[in-house]
């Protein structure tokens, strides 16, 4: 039998009675909550005082060329990025998935360092590969990538093989060297 | 001792007698001190080449030293991105010659498996590398077979005062495979026009940086 | 004619580095360094042999891996996901395949969870003694290292008796595994677990209550628990913290729930501990390995042919007509199975944490998005909160007791 995690209705329903304009559903055992851009640090904060004091990852995933609507939802449709949270609870073992959505021209979130400092590496990283700004974050730089690089990678308008960045180094010959 | 009948000279038992580049050579094909330059699975399969079981150190590769001003045998084991690039040549540069380099590895080769926008497609565009290990990972056995294979090369064409390395064909850049473009693919990443226009756009890049 | 060095142009501090007190010391630590395991990178501010501040960087080993997995099937992708966490290969594969048939709402047969359990408790010792052979080569004790690298070689024997590769196997498939396990194997198995107990306590003698290993790691690097947690580590850096969490235990995965082992803890949280926990993970995975060995369940190993994943045996291609339209309707390049459009993650206790891939689907038979959520990253961002206030020759210990792969790192 397949482990279901245990079930997080009880947060989902102060959450939701809490703050408004909140959806939820369930796949695979898997709870996500949808939250819109403005109340997501406070949604966050309240998660971490319930008990999520694991930061598991953060990440995004860029809907371009998606053609359904994320997760079946038609409400998160519209919006190219969509960020994930996961989080968990060293405690109770409960997993929750915190989704937010934000779209061109400036993707920007607001920073969770302030609650974990596990975000700090993850965001940067977020930053360096789609280009979303995490507004309150200490330090945001580049962090797989190098500095001088211009591009963010991992959205679906660049291109695997890249634009010509990886070869663009001086050669050396035995003579030279 | 008698320079006698038919001009040969008879030696006693203890004389051995040669040209200097071969005993040049012969001295430093096997003393090859090998810089690791390991960043991937590779490396690990070069740690293991130099454990106990598949010992590198019965060929003469016996110390692994981290400097670059120690050693005459580069192996570049894994993939090299863009990222590290600048290093990989400033080591190369900082090593004495003679030196060698081996490129250890499909990832290191041609790129492997990853042709993405981060990953070199080979070192040999910006090295001199005078050894290829396919594999990927290579076993322990290929490579040595490789050390054994550059130290027969060193041995044909060593001299002493690195002359083989002024040489023409030395000097040229390489390349290890040809660029290919799949006909059959429908990836657009792989269209002739298309990569056109982006070699453009990356020359124009180019210039900005 | 001569070309000048390539310079560090790359280079970003944060504000903070860049400012210049006159009597600290700026040390380029890496990328090309024997102690840093491959390509990391430290910038560190020294007050003599003190650690002020130091700046990890990494970076150097970023080749693409999330981008590759939008455009490789999820068959095709275990390969790639071999190369990331390199000396465990094996632990990837099943992460990898746990989270696609998650997605894919599969449920496996019981030999096959059993084999899978197998190969990555197999993988967890094998990356376990290279992780500790590597604190004990950086501090110095390079016998250590070679009893770790021999028995490793025994694991890699193993591995090709099983499919034919040492190590980037690429073991796994959707909804099963690309070889069945033989009597040899078992057999190699067997010897595997009668042998490696004596390796192992000739180990514990070298350096467990070794005064110089002991003095070097002791009380250096500490990480509470309220910091292990915060910092998001997972796997053996937390669990020497005091966070008793165990996917293992927690969230029992393939036939774990099946075999008695304990979770090992320890409360120090310094690189002695992470050690002496890692030195009992082995013994606990050996634990479950003997209790498997001996009831590997027998039946298929693949899922049947009516789920249409997993590719029928030849016998059913040429005999039942199943067997023929399944064995078709997969290796067509045109077809393929069904995948929900919907997104899920799945993690399993890797040897160095939690590792989970978050996992979207689009109908086709690549995922639209493969993200890898890395231990290493949390780990190696936790450093510089380990090393304020160490010496120098403390920096080494630290970073391999912290057991950071850089291919995991940077993917």
């Amino acid at each position: 039998m397949p482990f279901t995690p245990p079930p997080v209705d009880d947060v989902i329903a102060a959450m939701t009675g809490r703050f408004g304009g909140l959806e939820s559903t369930v796949f695979r055992g898997q709870t996500r909550l949808v939250v819109p851009v403005e109340a997501s640090l406070d949604v966050l904060s309240d998660l971490k005082q319930r008990g999520f004091d694991l930061l598991v990852d953060v990440t995004c995933v860029d809907y371009l060329e998606y053609r359904d609507p994320p997760m079946q939802m038609p409400s998160c449709s519209g919006r190219r990025y969509g960020l994930v949270y996961l989080l968990a609870s060293t405690t109770t073992n409960q997993r929750l998935t915190v989704r937010v959505f934000v779209d061109d021209p400036k993707p920007t979130v607001p920073s969770v360092v302030p609650l974990w400092e596990a975000a700090n590496w993850l965001e940067r990283e977020v930053w360096d590969l789609f280009g979303i700004r995490f507004e309150g974050h200490p330090d945001l730089r580049r962090l797989v990538m190098p500095e001088e690089f211009t591009a963010h990678p991992l959205r679906k308008d660049y291109p695997l093989q890249g634009r010509g960045e990886r070869h663009n180094f001086p050669v050396i010959t035995r003579h030279e060297s | 001792m008698a320079v006698a009948d038919s001009g040969k000279l008879h030696l006693p038992e203890n004389v051995v007698v040669s040209r200097l580049d071969e005993l040049a050579s012969w001295c430093r094909k096997n003393s090859l001190w090998p810089m690791p330059f390991a960043t991937a699975c590779c490396g690990i399969e070069l740690m293991a080449t130099g454990a106990s079981k598949h010992d590198l150190a019965r060929f003469g590769a016996e110390v692994f030293r981290f400097s670059p001003r120690q050693c005459d045998l580069m192996i570049v084991a894994g993939r090299v991105v863009m990222k590290m690039l600048p290093v990989l040549q400033r080591i190369w540069q900082q090593m004495h010659e003679p030196k060698w380099c081996i490129s250890m590895g499909a990832c290191a080769s041609t790129g492997g498996v990853f042709d993405t926008y981060a990953v070199v497609q080979g070192i040999d565009r910006v090295i001199p590398v005078d050894l290829y290990v396919p594999g990927c990972p290579p076993r322990p056995e290929q490579l040595i077979q490789a050390i054994i294979d550059l130290q027969d090369k060193i041995q044909r064409e060593g001299t002493i005062t690195g002359r083989e390395f002024d040489t023409p064909s030395r000097q040229a850049r390489k390349r290890a495979l040809v660029e290919l473009v799949d006909p059959l693919s429908l990836d657009a990443s792989r269209n002739p026009v298309l990569q056109r226009e982006l070699a453009a756009e990356a020359e124009s890049f180019a210039g900005r940086s | 004619m001569s070309i000048a060095p390539p310079t560090f142009e790359s280079v970003s501090l944060p504000e903070a580095a860049t400012r210049s007190e006159d009597f600290l010391w700026t040390l380029n630590f890496g990328p090309q360094h024997p102690a840093t395991h491959t390509t990391l990178r430290l910038v560190l501010k020294l007050d003599g042999e003190r650690v002020v501040d130091a700046i990890p960087e990494m970076g150097y080993l970023h080749s693409g891996f999330e981008k590759i997995g939008e455009h490789l099937t999820f068959n095709q992708y275990v390969t790639v996901t071999d190369r990331m966490n390199y000396i465990s290969p094996m632990a990837n594969n099943v992460a990898w395949h746990h989270a696609v048939e998650t997605l894919l709402g599969i449920e496996l047969t019981p030999r096959c969870k059993v084999i899978r359990t197998i190969i990555a408790e197999l993988a967890r010792i094998s990356d376990h003694l290279l992780s500790n052979g590597a604190v004990g080569l950086d501090t110095g004790a390079f016998t250590f290292f070679l009893y770790g690298f021999y028995q490793r070689e025994v694991i890699y024997d193993i591995f090709e008796t099983l499919c034919g590769a040492r190590f980037t196997n690429s073991y796994t498939r959707v909804g099963g595994v690309s070889h069945d396990v033989t009597p040899l194997v078992v057999e190699k198995i067997r010897t595997f677990v009668k042998t490696f107990p004596k390796t192992l306590n000739d180990m514990e003698r070298l350096l467990t209550r070794n005064r110089i290993f002991v003095d070097r790691t002791k009380g250096v690097g500490v990480l509470t628990k309220e910091a292990a947690i915060n910092r998001g580590a997972t796997g053996p850096v937390a669990r020497a913290s005091g966070v008793t969490r165990d996917l293992r235990k927690d969230e029992p995965y393939l036939a774990y729930g099946d075999y008695d082992f304990n979770v090992c803890c320890a409360t120090a949280g310094d690189c002695y501990a992470r050690y002496l926990v890692r030195m009992e993970e082995m013994r606990e995975s050996l634990r479950i390995v003997t209790q498997a060995i001996e009831n590997i369940p027998a039946g298929p190993v693949n899922i049947g042919i009516d789920q249409r994943t997993a590719l029928p045996t030849k016998q059913q291609v040429y005999s039942t007509i199943e067997g023929t339209i399944s064995h078709f309707e997969l290796s067509m390049s045109n077809r393929g199975f069904e995948v929900p459009c919907e997104e899920s993650y799945a993690a399993i206790e890797a040897p160095n944490g939690e590792l989970g891939f978050y996992l979207v689907g689009d109908g086709n038979e690549s995922a639209y998005r493969a993200r890898c959520r890395p231990p290493s990253v949390l780990n190696f961002a936790m450093f510089p909160h380990l090393i304020r206030g160490h010496t120098l020759s403390d920096v080494v210990a630290v970073l391999g007791s912290l057991n950071i792969i850089a291919a995991e790192l940077d993917r």
